[in-house]
């Protein structure tokens, strides 16, 4: 069962963990807050946040996600886009 | 100082690798296997691929629906590598491939990144200035070419497909992969015919 289809419309949670102390993350700062849609789901692996403190990690679903590369830095050219792998729990439906 | 600190590398190398055959965490023979498929890997292989899929729709269709497999069918040793996902150059699409944070590469298929992939301006610009970068690179896009930068920021490796050049017609897979460079499989260039001097 996987959260969200191809096309789907998702929303990078603007969430900064590394503010609150030590940690590992994979969601790069540019996207996080911004919409993109989602490509394809790209299969479930360990949870990055927990096995690089060697930590039991979770199976996590993992997405290519396509932004619009103009609106995420307000310069460049209209139609170009910006893949992402980025993981279930950082995305919330848009 | 201690007697760690004062042996020398060989040796602490031989303890490590014995007290892990002792313990069963990874066999000698493993260990050759990675070492020999670490030292197959160049950009060599990743061209391999890119001439067989400019030559044959099967295989073509194979690479860009699962890479290890594409890169297996050539014997190419993907053993504890990670997925490898390869996206096809068109002629709307220009991809370019990078890692914002850090150095996520197809080692597997081209080898060692080289060193400029990994520098903190390349890889900014890669997904701020996309196109400028392009253009310091000398990668001209046609018109009405969209770029896709594919940030490797997780458990995929990403390889590009280019779009194969024209005046290669009737050119054997060894001389199509013979012209395809590192850069032309992770987009900042794209195959072309140079001219011999």
């Amino acid at each position: 069962m996987s959260a969200f289809a191809p096309g789907a419309a998702v929303r990078v949670r603007d969430d900064w963990p590394e503010t609150r102390g030590p940690c590992h993350i994979r969601t790069p700062h540019y996207v996080r807050g911004m919409e993109g849609r989602v490509i394809r789901r790209l299969g479930v692996f360990a949870n990055p946040e927990d096995l690089a403190f060697a930590r039991p990690a979770a199976q996590r679903a993992l997405y290519h996600v396509a932004f619009d590369q103009p609106s995420i830095w307000r310069e460049g050219k209209v139609g170009d886009e910006i893949f992402v792998e980025i993981f279930e729990h950082w995305l919330e439906p848009a | 100082m201690s007697p760690l600190l004062e042996t020398d590398g060989e040796s602490l190398l031989t303890a490590l690798r014995s007290l892990l055959a002792d313990k069963n965490l990874v066999s000698e023979t493993e260990i050759a296997e990675a070492r020999a498929a670490t030292d197959a890997a160049s950009p060599g292989q990743g061209a391999r691929m890119v001439a067989k899929a400019w030559t044959d729709p099967a295989y073509r269709a194979l690479m860009l629906a699962d890479g290890r497999k594409a890169a297996e069918a050539l014997g190419i040793p993907m053993l504890g590598a990670p997925p490898l996902g390869v996206l096809e150059n068109t002629a709307d699409i220009h991809n370019l491939i990078v890692c914002t944070l850090c150095s996520c590469y197809p080692r597997a298929v081209l080898g060692y990144p080289p060193f400029w992939y990994k520098s903190p301006a390349h890889r900014a610009r890669a997904v701020r200035d996309p196109r400028g970068l392009l253009a310091e690179w000398g990668t001209v896009l046609g018109e009405g070419v969209r770029v896709r930068v594919v940030d490797s920021t997780a458990d995929y490796r990403w390889m590009v497909l280019p779009l194969r050049p024209a005046g290669t017609d009737g050119w054997d897979e060894g001389r199509l992969a013979s012209m395809v460079r590192e850069g032309d499989m992770i987009g900042v260039t794209s195959p072309t015919v140079r001219e011999p001097y």
